[in-house]
């Protein structure tokens, strides 16, 4: 019993799991404190993840498809983060490559060439590219220069929100809000899909993100530039003495993460619109995608989890208002989260003064 | 009321400046202190002996304040005293000499010694009157020093009293020596004996903590022996010899002289010619330096800290930049070649600090044996793809060749060893590369005895296998112990090369500390 209970503080995954746990309990006490009943907001949640709503009796496929729609970018820009904290590095420049991966993305669809089974390709292959060279501008400046990740990714996720703004500007039928609509060729519109899910916008981009997780986990676990990434990620002055390249390795980590997070805004907007946005502000699928690695560990099907949860909890946002509850609840339970998973040392601390106190009672100390 | 006093009239006159009865600390995973006890007399130098990690410095920050023990019970005098924190131990008289000095470079040494109890005249400070006092209590102790220098100044030696002057300052009647030799030259050595000596002569109570046998056998009176937090006995040093003392320290017979076969150099294998190395700030830390070392010898280098070992070793390894000179090994210039590049030319590093340079602590055995190798066959597979079970293989067969102990073997996290077995890990993974050169820093600090002995024995066996080794240590004596030429190195520059049998510890030690002409007189 005993080895158990240490087991589980020192297994990464049991402690996410402990922490979701806790976020939901605490979320539970708040809806409670507030004079709702917090059985409604599980009733939202069991509709978000099965369709099922247990008040009418009523099943809808197309809840299950939003919850996993909703994750795409989740997943995607927790890849991003996660990739680069493997490294030892913190993302915070998500929101940035995302968006200029969308704006790309936008640009190819109005302008690129209307070739069936070409024209999205090409919109998703750019985003992938100006994504990772967002994020590899960061990783040089690193490497090479050691400016700190966090203020440069900061500064360009500003650059980025502008100039997509700038550019969007420029497209055809530009309004201030929008531009004219996406030729059908651009759109990842998964006519399958959209016809068994009661038109969700569950998408392509779906398969897009199962690669990457998998593409993640590939590079990180079983290559050798993923052992040297992370050498590099859990001592650098180590894996330099080694002969680890690791400067080579930073820049390439954040490259690597920028291209994750450019995926996620090419899919969105080829999947989840069918027109350009102008942007008035920040999406925030970056800034979420950081507690998302967070929770996820920063290993690719954590990561995968974590996205859904949090998918979940974006999708049952709009029922639990139809229920009553507010739906800054999910807010409060994925911030909570994230504070546990921060309180984290305090577990292991916990965790030391057992320890010690078995030791002292095996020692005779009174 | 009468017998009350009498009562304490008799405990005021205790044997014992120090008793410390019982005392228990752990921390989590450790016993630190398991029941040990401690009975220093008054006006004796009293020796702590023990291995890292017996629990020495743990017991002496229990009395002076700086952790508070689980159990047991602390007198001085004979009078119970509860020791909070460090400001309770000046104010009963108990001084600390830290072996890391908390000085302030930029402050002048009278500034330092009163800091925190700085004296006023009104609401002027008034360092002239405690200058005045620095300069009578190092007058009175034999401590010479100048009040007014400023400490990134002075010597270490100086420092060191320095350190002294504080304790005397606030008026400490015992004082504790936390490894005081470990940064000193030999003559410093010498000179810090007759200062205990003085310090005893005034009346002062002393606790030497040390590992080295020498120093007890010169200077203390008794000596405490911990092993692994546990209490082993109290001897009179004169009833002793230094072969007893090392048996109980270590718990079996000790064998202090290393086989070491005659072995004729060959060619040479790293040729260091003309070595510049300037800091980040264009300051020069090694000048001018050059050395040979050939096939099949240990080149020590012996030095203070601080004179450019490890700028040496950042340059020959590519870890530092190089502002002049060249590195040849076995023929080829590796100066402007990459880490890797230089590994791949057969370039061994055993770094000194093993947890920051030589493993990552996170990996498993497994992986950090083949962090130097794992981009190529047989580890790497194609497309990049890595065979971790031939790195577990390759793992197992390294920690039997080399008796690496872990709890679940190839996959036991490298930062969950002791440090005998990670510097085990590490001798390991260089020797099994192979290299032509293997230099080699400070092997065995912080290792027990028999981890010091099983690693040196290997450095041994590398020189009979004809690889040249440079061996970089500030242990004069794993120097004498292990080399064939010893190359003295002061200000960044080798000063002398001198073979083995030709040259004294004592020589080196004048050439370590710069003066190296009267060394030759």
């Amino acid at each position: 019993m005993k080895l158990s209970r240490e087991r589980l503080i020192q297994s990464d995954g049991a402690v996410s799991v402990l922490v979701v746990f806790l976020g939901f309990l605490v979320g539970t006490i708040l809806i409670a404190l507030v004079g709702k009943n917090p059985l409604n907001m599980y009733k939202a949640i069991l509709q978000a993840l099965s369709g099922y709503n247990i008040d009418n009796g009523k099943m809808n496929i197309r809840y299950i498809a939003e919850t996993i729609n909703y994750s795409v970018p989740f997943i995607l820009c927790g890849l991003s983060m996660g990739f680069a904290n493997r490294v030892g590095l913190f993302n915070i420049g998500g929101e940035g490559q995302y968006i200029m991966g969308m704006t790309i993305a936008q640009m190819v669809a109005l302008l690129g060439p209307q070739v069936q089974g070409l024209h999205w390709v090409l919109a998703i292959l750019c985003a992938i590219i100006i994504g990772s060279l967002w994020g590899g501008l960061v990783g040089v400046l690193k490497a090479k220069y050691e400016v700190s990740e966090v203020v440069s990714t900061i500064m360009l996720n500003y650059i980025a929100l502008y100039l997509s703004r700038i550019i969007t500007l420029q497209m055809p039928g530009a309004t201030t809000y929008k531009t004219a609509n996406f030729p059908e060729t651009a759109l990842i519109t998964n006519d399958f899909f959209t016809k068994i899910t009661n038109y969700s916008l569950l998408n392509n981009g779906i398969f897009m993100m199962i690669i990457a997780v998998i593409v993640f986990w590939f590079i990180m676990e079983k290559t050798s530039l993923g052992f040297g990434m992370r050498a590099t990620g859990f001592n650098k002055e180590a894996a330099r003495a080694s002969g680890i390249p690791v400067v080579k390795s930073i820049a390439l980590s954040m490259a690597i993460a920028g291209a994750f997070a450019g995926l996620a805004g090419g899919i969105v907007a080829l999947g989840s619109f069918k027109y350009g946005r102008v942007l008035s502000g920040m999406d925030n699928y970056g800034f979420d995608g950081i507690a998302v690695a967070l929770v996820g560990n920063s290993t690719a099907l954590g990561t995968a989890l974590a996205g859904l949860l949090f998918g979940m909890l974006k999708n049952a946002q709009a029922l639990m208002q139809s229920k009553q509850i507010p739906k800054e609840i999910t807010f409060i339970i994925q911030g909570m989260i994230v504070i546990f998973i921060a309180l984290r040392s305090a577990l292991i601390l916990y965790q030391q003064y057992l320890d010690k106190k078995k030791l002292q009672k095996e020692v005779g100390v009174k | 009321m009468d017998s009350k006093r009498a009562n304490y009239e008799e405990l005021k006159v205790s044997e014992y400046a120090i008793e410390m009865k019982n005392i228990t600390k752990t921390f989590p995973g450790v016993v630190a202190n398991d029941k040990v006890t401690l009975q220093v007399r008054k006006q004796e130098i009293h020796a702590l002996l023990g291995e890292n990690g017996a629990g020495k410095s743990t017991l002496m920050s229990i009395l002076f304040g700086s952790y508070i023990a689980d159990s047991g019970e602390i007198l001085l005098d004979g009078e119970p005293v509860e020791i909070k924190n460090p400001n309770v131990a000046t104010s009963l008289g108990i001084g600390m000499v830290h072996q890391h000095f908390k000085l302030v470079q930029n402050f002048t040494v009278t500034e330092n010694i009163v800091l925190g109890m700085e004296p006023v005249k009104g609401r002027v400070l008034d360092l002239k009157s405690a200058s005045k006092r620095v300069a009578e209590l190092s007058k009175q102790y034999g401590l010479q020093v100048d009040p007014d220098a400023l400490i990134e100044d002075i010597s270490v030696g100086q420092q060191q009293r320095v350190e002294i002057l504080k304790t005397l300052y606030r008026n400490a009647n015992i004082i504790i020596f936390d490894e005081p030799t470990a940064v000193l030259t030999p003559q410093e050595i010498d000179e810090l004996m007759e200062i205990l000596k003085a310090l005893r002569a005034e009346g002062k109570t002393i606790v030497l903590i040390t590992h080295k046998l020498r120093e007890i056998k010169e200077v203390s009176d008794r000596c405490t022996v911990l092993r692994r937090g546990t209490y082993i006995g109290t001897v009179n040093v004169s009833d002793v010899s230094e072969q007893e003392l090392a048996e109980m320290m270590v718990g079996r017979a000790v064998k202090f002289e290393i086989e070491k076969p005659e072995k004729l150099p060959g060619e040479v294998m790293l040729s260091l010619q003309h070595l510049e190395v300037k800091d980040e700030n264009g300051a020069v830390k090694i000048k001018d330096l050059n050395l040979d070392i050939h096939d099949g010898e240990i080149v020590g280098v012996a030095g203070v800290d601080g004179n450019g070992q490890s700028e040496l070793l950042g340059a020959i390894t590519g870890l530092l930049p190089l502002s002049g000179g060249s590195i040849i090994l076995d023929g080829e210039h590796i100066e402007q070649l990459s880490i890797r590049e230089r590994i791949e030319k057969g370039l061994g590093y055993i770094p000194e600090d093993r947890r920051k340079y030589g493993v990552v602590g996170e990996f498993s055995i497994a992986e950090n044996s083949a962090i130097k190798s794992y981009y190529k066959s047989p580890f790497r597979k194609k497309f990049g793809i890595l065979d971790f079970e031939a790195m577990k293989k390759e793992a197992e067969h390294l920690i039997d060749q080399f008796d690496i102990r872990s709890a679940e073997g190839p996959v036991t996290k490298a930062g969950s060893l002791s440090g005998g077995n990670q510097q085990k890990v590490i001798v390991a993974r260089e020797i099994s590369l192979s290299p032509k050169v293997l230099v080699v820093a400070q092997p065995t600090r912080g290792l027990d005895v028999g981890a010091i002995e099983y690693i040196r024995k290997r450095i041994i066996d590398e020189r009979m296998k004809g690889r040249a080794i440079l061996l970089v240590s500030l242990e004069l004596d794993e120097i004498m112990n292990l080399c064939d030429r010893i190359a003295t190195i002061s200000k960044g520059s080798i000063v002398a090369v001198n073979k083995q049998h030709e040259v004294t510890e004592r020589e080196i030690g004048m050439m370590m500390a710069g003066s190296h002409k009267e060394a030759q007189a």
